[in-house]
């Protein structure tokens, strides 16, 4: 079910309408080819040897008996690889194979070519590895203990430490000193996975010294990036396409090892080669939610306006840097675009552990420091005996301002999501008893990142649109993760030129064919590849309706474009005659976020974004007095959309993005006992099925974004942050105590009601939170006292 | 290894065609259908019977193909997702997941129609809970699952243009069914 508050601006064409996505055709016939469902001729088959130990020196790799096995074509070590690579400069720390040690159970090793998996598969098993095993470092305390032995990387440190961040926005001690009341807790969010129904898969062709790669890759281009650097090519001999992705989620943003190997493979044999992980290695290749340790300390005044807040985080990074650094300053970086917070600390720390690498996972670092500011909020109004949710607008940020840290926030749906989700759910009426609780909970999500993963100057998203006799086509690098990119870009072309989006054909995530999109990941596409693709196609559009205005002797104003007809011409009548007026008819349009939307201290990259989603969450459940279960029984989401530009596609992310919410919340952890991942299936790794997903109540609020796509904002992310502590609440509403630690297994209610019952705290979460080497404190001064820039 | 081992000789027949095959006994149905029949519309998301993406009706039950043995399938009838539309006419199933979001990225999408064919070849007019029983075996990782059951729902109701929103909609569905036609 689905509401949607009454659009501000009327439009006539086709944005605004729920229409099918357009590439549904191929989709529901099977037609739609994934990366491994490409077949080419004479292609062979690779598979990657995986170290077993979390941590050792590989001290020999013997292939001899590997190389001489029949069916057998190559074979690669970290020697033919030795280029490291990472998707952030500031840790380029991977290797595709590694030849001198191995950092988790899983790290790639050696790489084979063969005529058939299974050949592959055996001629791994018969590559003699070498080991000296060493410590392993298994949990967050492990990282930040002095080293047994060697730390998993020489390049960071103090020990094991990644990355520290230590920033103060305003006078923190002050407000602190004025505060009526002062509230501390610790939290902890388990780590868990992406768990996209397609196997990551890569296939690689190269002739006379070029080569293309198919991926299942949200990020063609960072792919393309790394591809060049580790292979010695020029970017212009190497071409990424982004094959049909069967669910990313940030599980397949940065570039991997098995589409490295292929690449070189391929350019070793000359023949197309094909590597295609199995579930298990997916868990193990991973990048997803960190696990995060978190401390919060706010101070407010006797109405709960909140005076200074103190927030320290320590993540558990996994063997590799990924997207650390940036995983890690998100979970400092947007809690002031929620609450206004006139002075704020962050202390942040990513450490090394001998798991699988952590990355971006839907709400990249934002989930876990939003579970813990909501519940925390709740615990504080609990104890000034305000309603949750007065005492959060009491806080809310207004539209058009800017945070403590500097962001720049534009629309802001917040007071009418509340109010929309509220009415809807009935909160406010609803009786209590126990067993049976609600819970509510908001927040924001950035429409794409201000900055890009690496310092360049080019534009964020780049199109191409042309027209002529074989009809329109736009050319863009943004790729369609199953979010709807594609149809997201036909329908922007389709509404500035008059036609359906199945009129336009797409060219999209292929950096051999495409200008640069950056990728799939920070919720960007829509705001940031929709404003190129709308630019380009204005263009477009303004020279047919010159040539036609021309022609009829009109001025421009008086030519109509609608329904495929350009004034009194039909469109392809249109398109001939400004093919004779103009020449060849390709126009193009580039989007780069405006400059002065963040701040100009080290670490303000993270957080700034053209324009920040609103999502407001209340969830109704049982919860089990006896057993500690948890049955959910329906979800209200309202979210700020800016404006949705398909319905269809709109309420389906919101609908996906609060199953993906419930399943942190409930059920999904990525574990490890002794460097093995507890749950490498999709049997043991729990998530929603249709049993358990809940009645969802999506509430559409159109707040028009001035800068978004037709005031379009994100929604691909945003609504699964508020799920999360919106059910912790609703389990305390329930049995009165509260679980500090996600996710929410009946084991930890029950635990937590033994507590209360013994008298002590009626919680259950960790005790505290540890001593971390945080660096000194960088002083930023507040917007306010510095002369905004808006 | 290649070639090791004796091969086994399939009879079968897959969207109507026959077919004989001389496969490897232990390869699975999974790999029979996508490998050598190139048949890559069927999905593979464990390969160990746990999410329901290679789900083919056998005989007109829903199968995993990727539990499945060549001789489990040796006389059969096969129905894969290149077989679930009347030559270009789609399916009541794929018209109502196209127009009512039952997909996103679509790679559970051809197990999923297909387990909800056999769940309406016995029941034609199933409750919302009896939906979600007969797929629960079926994981999806976009939707959230509600606009899968709407749309086995107006499936089964025959009622996939009424469920449409509005005009445009119900004419972008026309395109549809042509785009199924005319692939790109």
């Amino acid at each position: 079910m689905t509401a949607v508050d009454t659009p501000v601006v009327p439009w006539t064409g086709v944005v605004g309408r729920p229409l099918p996505r357009v590439e549904a055709a191929a989709k529901v016939t099977g037609a739609i080819a994934y990366a491994d469902d490409l077949q080419l001729p004479g292609m062979l088959f690779c598979k990657l040897l995986r170290s077993p130990h979390p941590h050792a020196r590989v001290v020999s790799v013997d292939t001899t008996a590997a190389r001489a096995m029949r069916g057998v074509v190559a074979v690669l070590t970290g020697h033919d690889l030795p280029t490291k690579y990472g998707i952030m400069p500031t840790c380029e720390d991977e290797q595709a194979l590694e030849h001198e040690k191995v950092r988790f159970v899983g790290d790639p090793v050696a790489a084979v070519a063969a005529v058939d998996e299974e050949t592959a598969l055996a001629a791994c098993r018969a590559i003699q590895v070498e080991y000296q095993p060493l410590a392993a470092v298994e949990s967050i305390e492990d990282a930040l203990a002095p080293p047994d032995g060697e730390p998993l990387h020489d390049y960071a440190g103090p020990g094991n430490v990644h990355r520290l961040a230590a920033l103060e926005f305003g006078d923190v001690e002050a407000g602190f000193a004025r505060a009526d009341h002062v509230r501390e807790d610790v939290f902890f969010f388990e780590g868990n996975t992406h768990l996209p129904m397609e196997q990551h898969s890569a296939t690689a062709q190269a002739s006379d010294g070029q080569v293309t790669l198919w991926s299942s890759t949200q990020n063609p281009h960072y792919v393309h990036r790394a591809l060049a650097k580790v292979l010695g090519l020029p970017m212009g001999s190497v071409r990424v396409v982004a094959a049909p992705l069967g669910g990313g989620f940030g599980g397949k943003c940065d570039p991997f090892s098995h589409e490295i190997a292929v690449c070189k493979l391929a350019l070793v044999t000359g023949r197309p080669v094909k590597c295609t992980l199995t579930r298990e290695e997916v868990f193990y290749t991973h990048r997803g939610r960190h696990p995060t340790l978190m401390w919060v300390r706010t101070g407010v005044d006797r109405e709960g306006h909140i005076l200074a807040m103190h927030f320290r985080s320590v993540l558990d990074g996994g063997a590799y840097g990924s997207y650390g650094p940036a995983s890690m300053l998100y979970t400092g970086a947007l809690q002031p675009t929620t609450y206004r917070i006139p002075a704020y600390r962050f202390e942040g720390a990513r450490v090394f552990t001998s798991k699988a690498p952590c990355g971006p996972k839907r709400g990249h670092g934002t989930p876990q420091p939003r579970f813990a500011l909501e519940v925390h909020l709740d615990k504080i109004a609990e104890e000034l005996g305000i309603d949750p949710v007065t005492l959060r607008r009491r806080n809310y940020v207004e539209p058009f301002t800017r945070t403590v840290n500097w962001l720049r926030v534009t629309s802001c749906g917040l007071q009418q999501i509340t109010d929309r989700v509220l009415d809807a759910s009935g909160y406010a009426r609803r009786r209590r008893r126990l067993g049976h609780g609600m819970g509510f909970a908001v927040s924001s999500y950035m429409c794409g990142a201000g900055l890009s993963i690496y310092w360049n100057t080019l534009p964020h998203s780049q199109c191409v649109v042309t027209a002529g006799r074989g009809g329109v086509t736009v050319f863009c690098g943004a790729t369609d993760i199953g979010q709807g990119s594609d149809s997201m870009l036909a329908t922007v072309a389709a509404e500035e030129l008059g036609l359906q989006p199945g009129a336009i054909r797409l060219v999209t995530g292929d950096t051999g064919l495409t200008p640069v999109d950056l990728g799939s990941y920070s919720s960007r596409v829509t705001f940031m590849a929709g404003n190129a693709a709308r630019e380009a196609a204005a263009k477009l559009r303004q020279l047919l309706v010159e040539a036609v205005a021309e022609a009829e002797g009109r001025s421009p104003e008086q030519v109509q474009v609608r329904d495929a007809r350009i004034g009194s011409l039909g469109f392809e009548e249109a398109v001939a005659l400004a093919e004779e007026r103009f020449g060849t008819l390709a126009t193009h349009g580039s989007y780069t976020p405006p400059a002065g939307i963040g701040g100009r201290y080290k670490g303000a990259g993270v957080g700034p974004s053209p324009a920040y989603s609103y999502s407001a969450a209340v969830v109704e459940l049982d919860a089990d007095p006896v057993t500690g279960e948890i049955d959910v029984h329906k979800v209200w989401l309202a979210h700020d959309i800016g404006r949705a530009i398909n319905e269809l596609a709109v309420r389906g992310q919101v609908e996906g993005g609060v199953c993906m919410g419930l399943g942190e919340a409930l059920m999904e952890a990525q574990a490890y006992r002794h460097g093995l991942v507890k749950q490498p299936s999709m049997l043991d790794y729990k998530s929603l099925t249709f049993l358990e997903m809940p009645d969802v109540e999506t509430i559409l609020v159109e707040t028009v974004d001035p800068e978004g796509p037709y005031g379009a904002k994100e929604v691909g992310q945003g609504p699964l942050l508020p799920v999360i502590p919106a059910v912790v609440s609703a389990v305390h509403d329930a049995l009165g105590v509260w679980v500090d630690e996600v996710p929410v297994t009946p084991d930890k209610v029950l635990r937590a009601l033994e507590a209360r019952a013994r008298g002590r705290d009626a919680r259950y979460g960790p005790k505290s939170f540890p001593v971390v080497p945080y660096p000194p404190l960088v002083k930023v001064a507040p917007p306010d006292a510095a002369a905004p820039t808006l | 290894m290649s070639g090791a081992g004796e091969k086994q000789v399939v009879r079968l027949t897959v969207n109507g065609e026959d077919h004989e095959l001389l496969v490897r006994p232990h390869a699975t149905v999974l790999e029979l259908l996508r490998e050598d029949l190139r048949l890559t519309g069927t999905k593979h998301g464990c390969e160990l019977g746990e999410c329901g993406a290679c789900t083919v009706l056998v005989d007109g039950q829903a199968q995993l193909s990727c539990l499945l043995l060549p001789g489990q399938v040796d006389g059969a009838c096969l129905t894969t997702i290149e077989g679930l539309a009347d030559g270009p006419v789609l399916h009541p199933l794929q018209r109502a997941f196209a127009a009512l979001g039952g997909l996103q990225c679509g790679y559970c999408t051809p197990g999923m129609l297909l387990a909800a064919k056999a769940l309406l070849d016995t029941n034609p007019t199933p409750s919302r809970q009896q939906i979600k029983e007969a797929l629960a075996g079926n994981l999806c990782r976009c939707t959230g699952y509600a606009a899968i059951v709407d749309a086995v729902e107006a499936a089964a109701l025959g009622a996939v243009e009424a469920a449409a929103q509005d005009a445009v909609e119900a004419a972008a569905l026309g395109a549809v069914e042509a785009a199924a036609r005319t692939p790109r």
